[in-house]
């Protein structure tokens, strides 16, 4: 069903569309943002600044972009799709030529009332303009190789922008965004075999080949290769921290130390406390029960937006909602598993709770969509 | 576009089957991250408590031992001493200001520095170890040994300080080093983390600074088991790093700490460079200044006259200075035409004491004129419209070309900081950076080395070495990286006409041993050492049409800062060169009265490896050299070196 066939008259109209929103999504994005400020005051010792104060405001901003976005019909946002993927593939392209430099990569751009994060924009209308794409292809040329060809361009484009920055985290969230955008969608099954298989054979040939006489790379790629697996390697680097945040976490126990308890102390030694290593702090301070009641939360907005999505009959809605989704879904996953040892540190902040403006907006700016796909389903 | 019903409930279908799968995986995914939880949040509880509440693992940096550097013959000029300081870790002493206070009581801390480490125990990483006071005696060290229940977080290490035993006569060679700065890590691509380590130091100028990455070393790290007060229980794991390279340089202490004290406060420059195989026997610059005072931060009171002096004493004007050369140009091209075949050593111009180029009247320095002259006479008595003549027919192209093989307006790779390249001028320099065209003038002034024509005293020195043995003699500084020889400076010849070189060898004899040469006062008399040079005096200013209609004012009667440089440059012995210098002294006047008798002076303690007899010098001279030399040897150029003058 398309959007033409909607009955306009069942599509609420004015100020009742309010009544007609995802409340409990709306509410639990709401929790996990309040859980968000709690521990940033608390990792700033018991303060709104620097971090819990800019962050609210940050918030109440986004929050009113959220209900704008989700009052706009949902075939206005599909509509415009295209355009969005265009200004962020052109602004990821300005941030390459003339982005502000920090830590030793390229990602901002000076906008002089904030700093954007196009690579953070480009993950929501990367997800936009496959879903609108998906929309508009007639389901039986899904799988037909050109018409597969062309979003895998659509994927690649920007990723190889956000990888040259270079900010390796993003990059793979948007290629794994893209490709389980495009497995909703109806691929055959057996393109993405052939891509693990080949990518598994491309390792394989990787590792194999070292130290042969057909070694594919030089020796410094293999020991960098080696310090990103196993960061213990590197005693001052990751490997520091993942030791510090462990222990930080598995000392908070089942009920954790208490509010502005834990040891901060213990974790300034980590650069990235109040963003990528957050969440750290949240078990310490709440033990194994504050850290499985976030995950909870954020499991459950995952359900939501699947519910809605599958119940959702039109096909650009609930691509975009499934796409948002895994895409929230991938933040917290990358960030989690890495605080936790589980992964390699790429630098992937938690998601709605970790400070940061481009990020929390951009999210919220999403979750519109998927309310604004909510409010305006064909019924 | 409509489409059928049936197709978009199948293609629906598919979308709910898929996104159940998805939804179902991220699921499961989220139940690994809960049972990960668990893991480690309840059945390694214990355990992590444990590590958290009793003992942590720092990995901390072991600093390289910085590499030692050497003179010639293997004295020290730079090395590392043991030193006590008192450290601080912010997270072990809680309330630093009440720990810092109590210190204070415990030992003598300075306001400067008391302040200056609470800024830095507040700025840098709680864990981090943050130095409270550097160089504090074994006495103090118990001091706070003693109170250590009443100073948590603070501890008395050992370490190593950088010394520099000669002074100020290797702060122009040696350089120094210094706390990295943030600027210094700006510079580097991949900063080192041994660089973070607080108070880590790095080179900061000359040998010092270019050879940064040999002297380093890397660091080693070491694990340690700490308790909460931040004690260290056990060691867990040592990597030993690697201390860094040992230099030895080509210089000879002794002979540089002559140099130096010969020159003492004038504002002066000296290289001596061997004829044989390039390396630099002494290269002075003065005044000097003591770099030890600059090692954990120089004080604005020790600084600032350093900075404001007008003889520039933190400026090595060896390297860094370029001035034009004078006459100790002229024979550059001289070589030019001889080489061109455009004159002849023997054929004369004559010299009616001016020469009128283009509408504009050039000046010998000599008023009356020097009559009729041929090379030997020109540069003897330094005769300059002799020169002028010789420009204008071989033209400033091959003039600059000469003077390029001889080593000039090149750029001589040393391990020094701000190597200056000099200046020959072109035509197409002057139309690039100047935007005018070249003047038949410039080529008479670049002549005799004024105008354009800029030089650095190391630059002069390698032209005479290059003089004296016709082969293109480079300067070596660093003899040798960690026992490795570095490559010789001998060179290959410069393919000129023999004939020429010893014709023009021959002038320069004559300037200093012929009795009416520019040099002669400055003579050495003894057989075996006999010294050939060339005076130069290059001017500062210009002589304006009224002035010299008053009689040019003579030096004395100007301020310092207008007249003249005096240059000199030299080898020695004569028939088998073995030494070439060059002497600058800025301002100094007359080349033949303040530079000439440096030159022979310091060539004269090189050649006999000390301080020569007094048979060396004419017989008139002696009785002043004796003073003199019984003065230099009062002189102790080794400033008194203790841990406390540092602090």
């Amino acid at each position: 069903m398309s959007y033409l066939e909607y009955t306009v008259k069942s599509v609420p109209t004015g100020f009742r569309k309010i009544l007609h929103l995802n409340w409990p999504l709306a509410l639990l994005l709401v929790s996990v943002c309040g859980i968000g400020f709690l521990m940033l005051y608390s990792v700033a010792g018991g303060s709104f600044s620097p971090w819990a104060e800019p962050q609210m405001k940050r918030f109440a901003l986004g929050l009113a972009i959220m209900m704008a976005v989700a009052m706009v019909p949902i075939w206005f946002w599909r509509n415009l799709s295209g355009v969005a993927y265009g200004v962020s593939l052109i602004l990821l392209v300005l941030v390459a030529l003339i982005g502000e430099a920090r830590k030793g990569s390229q990602r901002w751009l000076d906008l002089g009332f904030m700093d954007l994060q196009p690579s953070e924009l480009m993950k929501i209308t990367l997800v936009m303009f496959l879903a609108a794409y998906y929309d508009w292809l007639p389901a039986k040329k899904v799988s037909r190789p050109f018409w597969v060809l062309l979003p895998v361009l659509i994927i690649f484009l920007p990723t190889a922008l956000v990888l040259e920055q270079p900010d390796l985290g993003t990059s793979i969230l948007l290629l794994t965004a893209g490709a389980g955008l495009m497995f909703l969608a109806g691929v055959h099954w057996a393109y993405f075999a052939v891509v693990i298989a080949a990518g598994v054979g491309l390792v394989t040939a990787v590792f194999q080949s070292r130290g042969t006489s057909w070694q594919l790379l030089n020796n410094y790629q293999y020991r960098r290769i080696d310090t990103f697996l196993d960061p213990a390697a590197e005693p001052l680097g990751a490997g520091y921290h993942i030791t510090q945040s462990k222990i930080a976490l598995g000392s908070g126990g089942w009920t954790g130390r208490g509010f502005m308890q834990g040891t901060q102390s213990r974790l300034n030694f980590l650069p990235e406390k109040h963003t990528d290593f957050i969440f750290t702090t949240l078990a310490e301070e709440f033990g194994f029960v504050g850290a499985i009641s976030l995950l909870g939360i954020y499991a459950l907005i995952i359900l939501f937006c699947v519910v809605t999505a599958i119940r959702n009959k039109d096909r650009f809605s609930s691509l975009l909602t499934l796409g948002i989704a895994l895409n929230f879904f991938l933040y917290f996953a990358v960030n989690m598993s890495m605080v936790m040892g589980m992964a390699p540190v790429v630098g992937v902040p938690l998601p709605l709770v970790s400070y940061g403006g481009s990020a929390m907006l951009v999210l919220l700016l999403a979750f519109g969509l998927v309310q604004s796909a909510h409010v305006h389903r064909p019924r | 576009m409509r489409r059928n019903r049936a197709e978009n409930d199948a293609s629906h279908a598919k979308l709910t089957r898929r996104a159940a799968l998805l939804g179902g995986a991220q699921l499961l995914f989220m139940g690994g991250l809960g049972a990960r939880m668990r893991y480690l949040q309840v059945d390694q509880a214990d355990q992590f408590r444990l590590l958290a509440e009793e003992n942590r693992i720092n990995i901390r940096l072991i600093p390289p031992a910085r590499g030692e550097i050497f003179d010639r013959n293997g004295v020290r000029l730079a090395e590392n001493i043991p030193s006590y300081r008192i450290v601080m870790v912010r997270e072990d002493a809680g309330d630093v200001d009440a720990v810092m206070a109590r210190l204070s009581q415990v030992i003598d801390i300075d306001l400067e520095t008391y302040e200056g480490a609470l800024e830095e125990l507040k700025r840098s990483a709680p864990f981090l170890p943050v130095t409270i006071v550097e160089g504090v005696s074994w006495d103090e060290v118990s001091k706070v040994s003693v109170n250590a229940p009443a100073l948590p977080g603070v501890t008395p290490e050992v370490g190593l300080t950088r010394v520099y035993p000669r002074g100020s006569d290797f702060a122009h060679v040696v350089g120094r080093v210094g706390r990295v700065s943030q600027k210094d890590l700006d510079a580097l691509e991949n900063p080192d983390q041994v660089l973070r380590i607080p108070r880590f130091q790095i080179g900061k100028i000359n040998v010092e600074a270019r050879a940064e990455d040999a002297l380093r070393g890397t660091a080693g790290t070491k694990q340690v088991e700490v308790n909460a007060t931040g004690r260290v229980m056990r060691e867990l794991d040592r990597r030993e790093g690697q201390s860094g390279a040992d230099l030895q340089l080509t210089v000879d202490s002794k002979l540089q700490g002559y140099v130096q004290a010969r020159l003492a406060d004038e504002s002066a420059a000296v290289v001596i460079i061997d004829c044989e195989n390039g390396d630099l026997a002494a290269i002075a610059s003065a005044p000097s200044y003591d770099p030890n005072l600059f090692i954990g931060g120089i004080s604005s009171a020790n600084y600032d006259p350093l900075l404001n002096s007008k003889y520039r004493p933190l400026v090595n004007k060896t390297v860094q200075g370029a001035y034009p050369p004078g006459s100790t140009f002229k024979m550059m091209t001289a070589m030019a035409a001889l080489e061109e075949g455009l004159i002849g050593p023997d054929d004369t111009v004559y010299c009616p004491g001016h020469l009128e180029v283009a509408g504009r009247k050039f000046h010998c320095w000599k008023r009356a004129g020097h009559g009729w002259v041929d090379l030997g006479n020109s540069l003897k008595q330094s005769c300059d419209v002799y020169y002028y003549d010789l420009a204008l027919k071989v033209g400033i192209e091959k003039i600059t070309a000469m003077a390029n093989r001889f080593g000039l307006g090149i750029r001589h790779e040393l391990a020094l900081s701000s190597v200056n390249s000099g200046l020959t001028p072109t035509k197409s320099w002057k139309k690039v950076t100047r935007g005018a065209d070249w003047v038949i003038g410039d080529t008479v002034n670049a002549s005799i080395g004024q105008g354009f024509m800029l030089a650095s005293p190391l630059q002069l020195a390698v032209m005479s070495a290059r003089i004296a043995t016709g082969r293109m003699i480079t300067p070596r500084l660093i003899k040798s990286v960690d026992g490795v020889e570095q490559p010789l400076g001998t060179g290959a010849s410069l393919n000129l006409n023999d004939n020429n070189l010893q014709k023009m060898r021959r002038a320069m004899y004559e300037v200093v041993n012929d009795r009416r040469g520019t040099g002669y006062r400055s003579r050495i008399i003894a057989d075996e050492w006999r010294m050939a040079g060339k005076t130069g005096t290059s001017q500062v200013r210009n002589i304006t049409a009224a002035e010299r209609a008053r009689g040019v004012t003579s030096n004395a009667d100007l301020p310092w800062e207008r007249r003249d440089h005096a240059l000199f440059v030299a080898f020695a012995p004569f028939d088998k060169p073995r030494y070439a210098v060059s002497v600058l002294v800025e301002h100094g006047g007359g080349g033949s009265t303040a530079a000439a008798p440096i030159a022979r002076d310091v060539l004269l303690q090189a050649l006999a490896g000390g301080e020569p007899s007094l048979s060396a010098y004419p017989k008139g001279d002696r009785a002043r050299i004796k003073t003199q030399q019984n003065r230099l040897r009062d002189v102790k150029p080794e400033a008194a070196i203790d841990g406390k003058d540092q602090a």
